[in-house]
């Protein structure tokens, strides 16, 4: 599984493209929301947690359906379906994967962006932490939705439509920790949710992901 | 003598077919019934004047599109275990049934909260997450016109609704925390007593059990166009089989 792990991160930054993209996509959008929007800082501030959950949620989607299209088209996901480790393992290690190459450094990230969008000086520890939480959920959710789509000629757009309904909670909650934060309010409910929604996908969505998987190989 | 017997496709369409005309009968009686009793023998009520008559379509329009996705995710647990064809094909039939009502309940919602809170739309947990499920409807029945082979469309649509219900109703409540309410709370409840006048209440359950009757018509008619697709197509394929061998 480590070998699949090393594999995947190796392939995603190597290969270019995947890696760089999200980020490239999360900064544009930090750029082009405040010249929709109008540059005052008051109304950045206040929709800054929002803009930037959602950015990195889009963010996330765009690399999703790397995740198996190419282990599918080149035969390796039938060798995998036949390794030694069960295929649960498999799409967890995939998840993993998107999440380290993604979820990660769109975290790692989203401050600067936060300064971009005059985000309040006392949001910025809950951003990070919010999203580090959340974005694994993405990552996992995310998986699931291309092990649906993975037979598809043309699976881009209908993964966006399957995947980002299954998303709302996590904007939710993940946005909400954000808002309470600038505003000094408690965080605790919120936060809590997200990682349970976080811990609760990653235990349970892999078993989904992995039977669409043997579906789509059948 | 069990409920599976009725799997058989041929058992379901002969024992189906003779029931559908009574079914259409019946749904489109009562829903004669409710609605002009509803719309025309009810009086106007004394704040809301005419557009009360709305909650006629909105409620079990409403009502309708939450209990199809329910329907849906059984008939795909059945589908999952026991792989009874019949199982599969209503959910893939109910599907755009429930998508029709969640537009109904939307629309209508629309249309009387535009007097009557001055807005045709809010986000509202109520009307958001009914926007949501509106979503998962649409996903859902894209992922069954995408996959061409049925088998594998089945099996990948069921996942989905097993997984969505889990996510629309963690959704139903995320949206709660996310925003306090102006829609009215349940118009008509087990617990808390009776909130509506009789006046209203019967001609109601009346288009409650009219569009119950509607919505087993429609995929019982669904269910067996499904079904007859498919045995043409199995037929074409033998035929074209035998041109080939001869």
């Amino acid at each position: 599984m480590i070998a699949l792990l090393g594999r995947d991160l190796r392939l995603a930054i190597r290969a270019g493209g995947g890696f760089g993209l999200g980020l490239a996509f999360f900064l544009i959008l930090a750029v082009l929301v405040p010249l929709g929007v109008g540059p005052e800082p008051e109304v950045l501030g206040r929709i800054a947690p929002g803009v930037l959950w959602v950015g990195a949620l889009l963010a996330c989607l765009l690399s999703l359906d790397r995740i198996f299209a190419l282990d599918w088209e080149d035969g390796s996901l039938d060798l995998l379906a036949t390794a030694p480790i069960p295929m649960e393992g498999v799409v967890a290690v995939k998840a993993a994967a998107h999440w380290l190459t993604t979820g990660l450094p769109l975290t790692l990230v989203a401050p600067v962006l936060g300064v971009l969008m005059n985000l309040d000086a006392g949001a910025y520890g809950w951003l990070v932490l919010s999203l580090l939480l959340g974005t694994p959920a993405l990552s996992v959710i995310g998986t699931f939705g291309a092990a649906l789509t993975v037979g598809l000629r043309r699976g881009g757009l209908l993964l966006s439509l399957l995947v980002l309904p299954l998303y709302v909670p996590t904007l939710i909650y993940g946005a909400s920790v954000v808002t309470r934060g600038a505003e000094g309010l408690s965080v605790g409910t919120p936060l809590a949710l997200l990682a349970g929604i976080t811990l609760g996908a990653a235990a349970l969505l892999p078993f989904a992901s992995a039977a669409a998987i043997r579906i789509n190989l059948r | 003598m069990s409920l599976w017997e009725y799997a058989n496709p041929k058992k379901f369409m002969d024992t189906t077919g003779p029931l559908v005309p009574w079914i259409v009968g019946a749904a489109a009686l009562l829903m004669a019934v409710g609605l002009i009793w509803g719309f025309f023998l009810t009086p106007d009520d004394f704040r809301q004047g005419s557009t009360v008559r709305i909650v006629f379509l909105h409620v079990p329009s409403a009502m309708m599109a939450i209990n199809i996705w329910v329907m849906m995710l059984v008939t795909s647990l059945i589908w999952l275990i026991r792989r009874h064809h019949v199982s599969a094909l209503a959910a893939k039939a109910a599907a755009p049934i429930g998508l029709a009502m969640t537009v109904i309940a939307l629309i209508t919602g629309g249309l009387w909260g535009q007097p009557m809170w001055g807005t045709w739309w809010v986000w509202d947990p109520r009307l958001t997450s009914f926007l949501i499920l509106c979503l998962f409807y649409i996903g859902y029945i894209a992922l069954w016109q995408a996959i061409e082979d049925p088998d594998t469309a089945a099996d990948l649509t069921a996942v989905l609704c097993l997984v969505g219900s889990v996510f629309a109703l963690m959704s139903r409540y995320a949206v709660w925390f996310w925003s306090q309410g102006l829609h009215q709370g349940a118009s008509l409840s087990l617990q808390s007593g009776e909130r509506m006048a009789a006046a209203y209440r019967w001609p109601l359950y009346t288009c409650m059990v009219a569009f119950g009757l509607l919505f087993v018509a429609l995929v019982l008619i669904a269910t067996r166009t499904e079904i007859r697709a498919r045995r043409i197509k199995a037929l074409q394929t033998r035929a074209r089989l035998r041109e080939g061998a001869a």
